[in-house]
């Protein structure tokens, strides 16, 4: 059944396709259409939904609500972020899983309501206090934040870890048709969690060990599962050229107007080919080995200043890779990115 | 012989969540916070309420009162723990929530999540534990402390001046209309104990009764940051303390209070399904849509409020029912400054990459800068269609066919000025050959279900379509 809405409703709508219980949240733009639309559907359903008082507060009753073993969402933009990364490491230490939204904006203070991607450092590296890690999806389409929505209340109960969902203003705001129905959810079983009866009552939630070597066991245990993350929750989507002469990445929007450039510059004659990470944690570094050859110039866009490129240069070490992007609340335009490729193309050639 | 005294049977028989020393508490000698664990546990074990109960522990003293309940429990960041009872609550209905807070964490860090939890009026009991110090962390200030009183944050003592004045938080929430129960009772010696006993009963009660919020203050005496003897610390409270922080019952409705249900259902899809609206349409139209390229790209553009963002998305609806890709925009960022507002619609016959739209194949402008502004990206082979009831004078530099259409005075001649758009709907699906008159008229129907809005919306789109064949 198609339906035609923007990307903070299909948010909402992936949540209760997953079975989602609960949403806690706090105004503000460019992410109050997901709150709007849980409180418009999650009340009738019986569902729960509380604006809550502070970004802190809406984390916080997010972790109550996981800790009592309920599929649980909120959502926010960067300045709201901030305020939830305590939070975040709170959740991350106890291993609770649930799902949060970033809708980012401008930055850094109050920046703008615009479309950006400088949330990148914050939401992947971490953020909060703490040896931790998160998993990321980054989607690039209505369609696919409905789809990874779902994915991410899965992958949440199966890592018992938070799972954000990365987009951005323009994601968030602009509207395509997703294709709904019924689909199948791996709810995990919780025997940790709280309850009102007799048997849960040896359960205890907590992020604190006071004795060192428990500490240094439970972070080891963090870690075990992060490596097995990393093993196999990364991927990409790869498009283009089979011998590309030239790769360029970029994740979310950023990567889906890479898309473009790669069929404008065949129309050119240049063999182009897109790396477009849909985890960027795990960041799929292996797709990066695999796909771009010695010598071939990569070209990374982001709505940053150099964030996401951190990660691909990384991955592809002893590798130039070129920045390009634009900030501020302003997208490039494909006639810009086809301009950068076809230059950073010549510059490699010049070498 | 009868035993007047034992541990009670909702306190675990080894403290096996501690890490060490688990026939011992962790509690200072003299401390309060064993006196008010003792009756907790065993008014709980009296109302038979111990499996029920979920402790939400704070960040201070209290921290680990998990190691002693048997119960299920989970420990919260500094502040929280009325914000992590709300989920707890909310999720399991059927809960005794306890949320046990101390000053620093309920009345400074976390005052205002207390507040909002008590203003809900969730369904929890608060204790707060007010020894007027910080005690885990070594003794500073609190919001609680008394004037002139010494604390590692006030070595000259608290001033007004520096420092404000003590709060007073049960008096606070007793303010609040939604909170049942709101009293402050001691420990610090058996008059006080059973009084306490009494109130703490009464507020778990409520609890299993589901009759919403209870706050408890319990002033508790704090020796070691007081650099006190336990037995001067208790009458400290008698003679100081309490002078601050009277004893009393200063809100109680229990008896005119009913029970709140919060529900929390898992449903399945098909209720989800019903409450979103969807509706098993019969195949569409697998034809797709006949247009001038594969991939067309469209700007509306006008001031806020003359309807260019629903333009777009009727569109794009329009088009996504003829089974094609399509995308929708709203404008952003410095171009909604200025009172212009645009939406771009990229309609598809393949998936879409980019939905930004640079240089429109047809651009309605419904003002004038958004013509200037807009007009030159249309390219040669493109349309531009203006709104020549409000724009008199066209750019110069446009370079492909301009069609003059005057949508707000056929609007206004069909009965609304607002139904413009609608009017500029009819007018560019006829000059782009991509919908027929009686598919505008359908999908209008569908639309606006009010007759009267029906009516209007339907001339309005008769009337452009007239207008494209006339121009």
């Amino acid at each position: 059944m198609k339906k035609l809405v923007k990307g903070n409703e299909a948010v909402v709508i992936g949540a209760l396709v997953a079975g989602c219980d609960a949403y806690y949240g706090y105004p503000i733009t460019p992410a109050s259409e997901i709150a709007h639309a849980a409180s418009e559907y999650f009340l009738p359903l019986g569902k729960v939904f509380v604006q809550a008082e502070c970004e802190i507060g809406a984390i916080n009753m997010v972790f109550g609500s996981s800790s009592s073993g309920q599929r649980v969402l909120t959502a926010s933009s960067g300045p709201g972020i901030s305020l939830k990364m305590e939070g975040i490491s709170y959740l991350a230490g106890a291993q609770l899983p649930c799902v949060i939204v970033n809708v980012q904006r401008v930055g850094p203070g109050l920046g703008n309501i615009g479309p950006e991607q400088s949330d990148y450092f914050q939401v992947v590296k971490g953020g909060g206090h703490g040896d931790y890690r998160n998993i990321v999806l980054a989607p690039a389409s209505v369609e696919e934040t409905y789809r990874m929505t779902i994915e991410a209340f899965d992958l949440a109960d199966k890592w018992r870890t938070p799972v954000f969902l990365l987009t951005d203003a323009t994601l968030g705001q602009m509207m395509e048709p997703i294709d709904i129905c019924e689909e199948p959810t791996q709810r995990a079983d919780k025997p940790w969690a709280l309850d009102a009866k007799a048997s849960s009552n040896d359960n205890l939630v907590t992020s604190i060990y006071l004795d060192f070597d428990d500490m240094e066991s439970h972070i080891g245990g963090l870690h075990e599962k992060y490596r097995q993350i990393t093993e196999t929750e990364a991927r990409a989507d790869v498009y283009g050229a089979a011998v590309p002469e030239i790769v360029l990445t970029g994740y979310g929007i950023t990567g889906r107007m890479l898309h473009s450039a790669v069929d404008e510059l065949e129309k050119r004659g240049i063999a182009a080919t897109l790396i477009r990470p849909q985890t960027l944690w795990p960041f799929p570094s292996k797709v990066y080995q695999d796909t771009v050859k010695p010598g071939v110039p990569v070209l990374s866009v982001e709505l940053s200043r150099g964030q996401f490129i951190e990660d691909v240069r990384l991955s592809l070490p002893g590798h130039q890779v070129k920045w390009f992007g634009r900030v501020g609340g302003n997208l490039p335009e494909l006639g810009e990115l086809v301009e950068q490729a076809e230059k950073c193309l010549e510059e490699a050639s010049n070498v | 012989m009868s035993k007047v005294f034992e541990k009670s049977p909702a306190f675990f028989d080894t403290f096996e969540r501690k890490p060490s020393m688990q026939k011992t508490t962790h509690y200072c000698p003299g401390c309060g916070h064993g006196i008010i664990g003792k009756i907790i546990a065993d008014q709980l074990a009296e109302l038979g309420l111990q499996d029920q109960a979920i402790f939400v522990g704070p960040v201070g003293c209290g921290v680990f009162i998990y190691y002693y309940f048997e119960s299920s429990a989970v420990s919260s960041a500094h502040g929280r723990a009325s914000a992590v009872a709300t989920g707890v609550s909310r999720a399991n209905p059927d809960a005794v929530t306890i949320s046990y807070q101390g000053d620093g964490d309920l009345a400074a860090i976390g005052t205002s999540n207390a507040i909002h939890a008590a203003n809900r009026g969730e369904n929890m009991i608060v204790f707060f534990v007010n020894n007027n110090i910080y005690g885990m962390t070594g003794g500073q200030l609190a919001p609680t402390t008394l004037i002139d009183q010494v604390a590692t944050t006030a070595p000259y003592g608290r001033s007004i001046k520096n420092d404000g004045f003590p709060l007073r938080m049960a008096e606070m929430m007793a303010g609040l209309e939604a909170p049942t129960l709101v009293a402050r009772v001691g420990v610090n010696n058996p008059r006080n104990i059973r009084q306490a006993t009494k109130v703490i009963k009464k507020g778990l009660e409520i609890q299993r009764d589901k009759k919403g919020y209870a706050f408890i203050e319990i002033l508790s005496q704090c020796p070691t940051n007081w650099k006190k003897e336990p037995k001067e610390a208790c009458e400290w409270i008698d003679e100081v303390v309490s002078k601050q922080y009277p004893f009393g019952v200063f809100k109680d409705l229990t008896e005119e209070r009913e029970a709140v249900e919060r529900p929390c259902k898992r449903v399945e899809f098909a209720e989800v399904a019903k409450q979103l609206g969807l509706v098993e349409t019969a195949a569409s139209d697998s034809k797709q849509l006949e247009m001038a390229h594969d991939e067309m790209h469209f700007k509306f553009a006008g001031f806020g409020g003359q309807g260019v963002l629903s333009l777009g998305m009727m569109l794009a609806q329009m088009s996504m029912q003829r089974n094609m890709e399509v995308t929708w925009l709203p404008s952003y960022g410095p171009e909604v400054r200025g009172g212009v507002a645009n939406s771009s619609v990229v309609v598809s016959k393949t998936p879409i990459g980019t939905p930004v739209v640079d240089n429109p194949n047809v651009l309605v402008a419904l003002n004038r800068p958004s013509l200037e502004k807009f007009g030159p990206l249309v390219p040669e082979d493109g349309l531009i269609v203006y709104n020549s009831s409000l724009i008199d004078q066209i750019p110069a530099d446009l370079k492909c066919k301009v069609y003059a259409l005057p949508a707000t005075d056929l609007a206004s001649t069909v009965g609304t000025v607002k139904a413009a758009n609608v009017v500029v709907l009819g007018f560019i699906a006829r000059k782009t050959g991509m919908f027929e008159l009686a598919d505008l008229e359908v999908f209008l129907c569908e639309t606006f279900k009010k007759p009267a809005l029906q009516e209007v919306n339907l001339k309005a789109v008769n009337a452009g379509w007239q207008a494209a064949g006339n121009l």
